[in-house]
């Protein structure tokens, strides 16, 4: 979601699951709907039977999606960048690119610094020693007369986005595109040919994809690839198009959104670090400056930051939150260094940080909840490993998973005898979705109100009753014994109903949030909007006086006077459109399909009048919830209010590795990068050094292998026996193979095969296939694999098999710290009674 | 299952309906789009389910296929197949067909069936097996073109699909139908579902499918069940006969005896040592997998 966020402003699916049917082109690329989410592909379907939309597929292998595609095309896994650039070249060469959208809400003419460069596939500012570019390199060139942004109407400047992109992509030529891709060149064309047919006010296309763009060490400028395809189409903000992340859990959006990972708060708010000890500091670090004092303004939204944070701090902390003690900023922890998942696990396999600077014990303990680690981390002899030292590990989970029993790993982890491990596993038996209510924030952004179906069997709890009695357990030592610090926890406002399992109702509401005291109308001051103790309608209303408090500025709305609309079950569509205003409620705003704005032209008349995002009518915006002050004039605000700049980015200087995408090899790769072989990976990407981090080389291990899902198990949990029909209609692990390599192997179906990468092995049986095809890559022949993920050694004995993960790399994109599980290096071989 | 409520077109071995007095009532039909079904098995589990059926013993993989098994069984009644095809004109394509009963407008299995009502046909034209009146003698099997009735050897009665007539005849779609996520399966009258049908194949022609088509084969007066096939000039590559018909052998033999409805009984002796004489002794399908080839 970075690569989305550093492009538009948010990080989210642009568009929704219902928004698809009006679209021309379903492009789906890095990810299989028809397997993994094939109740939302119906829409995917139905554009294709009722507008005639063309689906197209491209990936490492025929996938069920392809199956129903009109054109597919076969890629090597992890060159999806040298794809994508190829498209966007083959665009601007050929002209089939929306150029009065590019124009009016991109920042093609914008002109960039002199600093920023590209060579030998290096951009500048890039530090050697730390492997870090540094950003200040690749600023926008500011008018040396007004300060402002430099642009350049005609696009003609030859340091004008619009020219740098037609420069950096010109390399990516079809002959090109096939080298890397193995995708044989008319093939490539024809894919070509039918994505950039959208681009133009008469046809829209949509993007869809999923973890086979994100699981990469490339990952985020896989997806910033497409999100710039998708510019110069002129597809975002548009009904039927934008670029749509698949969220592959039902309530992943939601869990991001609350701030699920270590360096955001709520709402995106940034967590904060040592840099920033005082709110002020904190405060001035939040929204991001801006050049734009042009008639063609940003809103630039985050300069609301102020208002979201106090909220939230209200919130947190309640009455003990002042303006004088800065809303007791001071309690928040200060993150410094790396926290995500793999770090953790890298410091705790150790022993030691040197996260933040010195050096300090590894971690003592993990709460583990509704996660399992062993099954889901890359390498997982190093996630046994690691478990293995800590003093203990607390499992919130249905089933006893393969991290709750790590200390009985079967031998080909690696991990030391049960006898030799100290750890002591505290498993809690949790409630299940069924078993408890809640909200869902699906794909679409829509948070829906679910209702308990049955109760929890046992002794297990809710998430929140969990969560609550360890949190009172906690604060009562501390107010009891005291300890460092003890404020960060007594401050904590904690005015549930039902302290012990909070009603989630209550929870909503305090995310939503409400007025503190009256507050009065910024146009009319006699007014009031909101009285004292009353839910605010929405995000407009917060304050940064500590007058409103909010959970989540971002849900805000969510549970206004008018109750809780994430309960709404009205599927009327006025609109036609897909976009059902009452049925739940769609963050942001209630907004259907975001940046609606670049859905018109610079009158505010819509690109397609037949699918209208939202129309200008003389006095205000309507149609869908506008993504815009609803009664500014068109030429008043850009469309991307997020942004600083209030347009879409094609050069984006925000990314840790580049403010273009470039083709770089995966770390592990059958061969080196063509373009250039000096660097031939991320430059920037991460890997880690212990004994556990292996890495494989070509010659050893020279066939490319990726992982994925099928559509008749749920992750890891089928195994587990929840629904013995699951395990019928898929009973058991396999390997698809090639056909022509099944033969060059003596493989037949069936037969055992050993799969070796330099983590380890492990032994299946092969699913000989037409299905994945060799390549040739520039004369050299490669060959790929793949196989599922859903097995391990927990569960029903019956159903047990193989840890996907045994075999994938710890190498990681330098943005999001997600592993590269998507494309590795493996050998394969017959399993004969030895070498098994 | 025999259904209160629904009267009877047709019954095995029987004079029992066949033509006066009935209701008027139009017949029904699935449509099967296999040009968008994504092989998802929604409708296998939703059979299973609603029909209480035991799971079955699978091993996909190892027969080298996505399918759960390679052919239906007694206890599987709701089959995808999947198949791996080169094409002329369209390159690899992964065809997945949803199987089960065919539910013939004239069918073959009623035809050879020699116990009397043991095999009806509903006015509304859906083909169900009475296990009170099945006889286990899996004559069926034998005047059935599409390889449907399976011989469940724990209750010595045959088994299929039953178009969920249960559900049907309260109002309700069948549980295949309901489970399908893309909306490739449709229930319904099948004159309306034939014009769904057309559309369709127009749509395929206009994406270069020349050849695409439904499959309502004649042979046996039509069937409740219609296929749209992109490549309609390859019915096989789907698992489907070119062109069906009830073998002679079941409509000759019935044509002589199916008016003396009262030597039904006898016909059903002589059925079933008919049966071992040509065949030997009846084997069970489930026990005898077969193994890859075709799937
Ligand atoms: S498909 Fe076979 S079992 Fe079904 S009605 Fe036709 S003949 Fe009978
Ligand atoms: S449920 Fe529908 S899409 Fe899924 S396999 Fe059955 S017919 Fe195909």
């Amino acid at each position: 979601m970075a690569s989305l966020a550093a492009t538009f402003g948010r990080g989210a699916m642009t568009n929704g699951w219902t928004d698809i049917k009006n679209t021309d082109l379903v492009f789906v690329m890095g990810g299989n709907p028809a397997e993994n989410h094939p109740c939302g592909f119906k829409w995917a379907i139905e554009a294709k039977k009722n507008r005639n939309a063309k689906i197209v597929v491209v990936d490492p292998r025929f996938t069920r999606t392809a199956a129903v595609a009109d054109i597919f095309a076969q890629l090597r896994a992890g060159t999806d960048i040298a794809f994508l650039s190829g498209i966007m070249r083959y665009a601007i060469e050929k002209k089939r690119f929306h150029e009065d959208y590019v124009k009016l809400h991109t920042n093609a003419p914008y002109v960039i610094g002199e600093k920023f460069q590209f060579t030998e596939g290096l951009f500048s500012g890039f530090d050697q020693t730390k492997a870090e570019y540094d950003k200040n390199a690749w600023q926008y060139q500011a008018d040396p007369k007004t300060n402002a942004y430099m642009v350049d109407e005609t696009l003609q400047n030859p340091r004008c986005v619009f020219q740098l992109l037609k420069q950096h992509v010109s390399r990516y030529t079809p002959e090109m595109v096939e080298q890397i891709c193995g995708t044989p060149k008319d093939q490539f064309i024809k894919i070509a040919e039918a994505v950039t047919s959208t681009g133009n006010p008469e046809r829209v296309g949509t993007i869809l994809y999923a973890l086979g763009w994100t699981q990469h060490s490339t990952g985020v400028q896989i997806i910033r690839a497409a999100a710039m395809l998708q510019l110069l189409l002129g597809n975002v903000g548009r009904p039927g198009g934008g670029v749509n992340a698949l969220r592959g859990h039902s309530n992943i959006q939601g869990a991001t959104d609350m701030g699920g990972t270590f360096e955001i708060l709520p709402g995106y708010l940034k967590t904060p670090t040592g840099a920033t000890q005082t709110l002020a500091e904190y405060l001035e670090k939040g929204p991001p400056t801006t050049l734009n004092k042009q008639s063609w303004a940003s809103m630039n939204y985050w300069q609301n930051y102020p208002k979201f944070m106090v909220s939230l701090l209200k919130a947190y902390y309640g009455r003990t939150a002042t303006k004088e003690n800065d809303y007791n900023y001071a309690l928040m922890p200060k993150v410094d260094g790396n926290y995500s998942w793999m770090y953790l696990f890298d410091d705790m396999y150790r022993g030691s940080s040197t996260r933040a600077g010195g050096k300090e014990p590894g971690p003592e303990g993990l709460i583990s909840f509704g996660m399992n680690p062993v099954g889901t981390g890359p390498n997982s002899p190093k996630m046994v490993a690691a478990l293995s030292k800590l003093k203990w590990l607390v499992m919130v989970e249905n089933f006893e998973n393969e991290s709750a029993t790590f200390w009985k790993a079967p031998k080909e982890y690696g991990g030391a005898a049960p006898k030799d491990i100290q750890t002591t596993v505290y498993q809690l038996p949790a409630a299940n979705f069924a078993e408890k209510d809640g909200t869902f924030t699906n794909s679409s952004r829509w948070m829906q109100w679910k209702w308990k179906a049955i109760d929890p069997p046992g002794q297990a709890k809710s998430d929140q009753e969990v969560l609550a009695r360890i949190f009172l357990a906690v604060r009562d030592l501390y107010r009891k014994d005291g300890g460092a610090l003890p404020e960060a926890v007594l401050a904590i406002d904690w005015g549930y109903t039902n302290p012990y399992a909070p009603d989630l109702g209550e929870v909503l509401k305090e995310i939503n949030g409400k007025a503190l005291d009256d507050i009065k109308d910024p146009k009319d001051p006699t007014k009031i909007i909101k009285k004292k103790g009353e839910q605010v309608d929405g995000f407009a209303q917060l304050q940064d006086d500590g007058t409103t408090m909010c959970g989540n500025w971002l849900h805000s709305g969510v549970y206004s006077s008018a109750g809780n609309l994430a309960a709404r079950r009205n599927n009327a569509d006025p609109l036609g459109l897909g976009m059902f205003h009452e049925w739940a409620f769609s963050w942001p705003a209630n907004r259907r399909v975001m940046y609606n704005r670049a859905s018109a032209d610079k009158d505010g008349k819509p690109w397609d009048p037949t699918r209208p995002g939202i129309v200008w009518n003389g006095e205000k915006w309507v149609g869908d919830v506008p993504d815009i002050k609803p009664d500014s004039p068109p030429g008043q605000f850009g469309a991307f209010i997020m942004l600083p700049e209030g347009v879409g980015r094609l050069y984006s200087p925000v990314l840790n590795d580049g403010p273009f995408p470039e083709h770089y090899e995966a770390i592990e790769a059958p061969v080196d990068n063509v373009l250039h072989a000096k660097v031939t990976s991320n430059p920037v990407s991460k890997k880690f050094s212990t004994d556990k981090d292996k890495y494989g080389g070509r010659d050893q291990f020279p066939i490319v292998c990726t992982t994925y899902r099928l559509t008749e198990h749920f992750h890891y949990w089928t195994k587990h026996h929840i629904n013995g029909r699951l395990n019928e209609v898929q009973p058991e692990f396999f390997f698809e193979i090639p056909e022509e390599l099944a033969k060059e192997k003596g493989i037949a179906n069936g037969s055992k095969v050993k799969v070796t990468s330099a983590r380890g092995s492990i032994v299946g049986p092969a699913v000989v296939t037409k299905r994945i095809l060799s390549m040739n890559l520039g004369g050299k022949k490669v060959w790929q694999i793949g196989f599922p993920i859903h097995w391990g050694y927990a569960g029903d004995p019956k159903h047990a098999g193989p840890l996907a993960n045994l075999l994938t790399p710890s190498a990681m994109d330098p943005n999001t710290w997600t592993p590269e599980f998507k494309t590795f290096l493996v050998q394969v071989e017959k399993a004969t009674g030895e070498n098994v | 299952m025999a259904l209160q409520g629904l009267e009877i077109r047709r019954s095995s071995a029987s004079l029992r309906g066949g033509g006066t007095g009935l209701r008027k009532m139009a017949t029904v039909a699935k449509y099967i789009d296999t040009s968008t079904c994504i092989g998802c098995k929604a409708c296998e589990v939703a059979c299973q389910e609603w029909n209480d059926l035991p799971n079955a013993q699978t091993s996909g993989p190892q027969h080298g296929t996505y399918q759960t098994l390679p052919t239906m069984t007694a206890n599987f009644w709701n089959l995808i197949k999947f198949r791996e095809v080169e094409t002329q004109d369209h390159g690899l394509q992964w065809l997945m067909r949803k199987d089960q009963c065919m539910h013939c407008d004239e069918p073959g299995c009623l035809e050879a069936c020699p116990a009397p009502g043991a095999i009806v046909q509903y006015v509304n034209g859906i083909v169900d097996v009475d296990p009170e009146k099945c006889i286990g003698c899996g004559l069926c099997e034998t005047g059935c073109p599409f390889d449907v009735p399976r011989y469940a050897q724990a209750t010595n009665k045959m088994a299929k699909c039953t178009l969920c007539v249960d559900r049907v005849s309260v109002g309700l779609e069948p549980a295949c139908i309901k489970a399908c996520p893309t909306g490739c399966l449709q229930f319904g009258d099948k004159t309306a579902l034939l014009e769904v049908a057309k559309h369709r194949v127009e749509q395929l022609h206009g994406d270069g499918f020349a050849q695409a088509s439904y499959y309502d084969p004649q042979g046996v007066g039509g069937t409740g069940v219609i296929t749209v096939l992109k490549h309609g000039d390859h019915p096989e590559w789907y698992g489907l006969p070119k062109d069906p018909t009830v073998p002679t052998t079941v409509s000759v033999w019935k044509r002589v005896l199916h008016p003396i409805g009262f030597v039904a009984m006898a016909a059903a002796i002589f059925g079933a040592i008919g049966h071992f004489m040509a065949f030997g002794p009846k084997k069970p399908k489930d026990s005898s997998r077969e193994t890859g080839g075709e799937v």
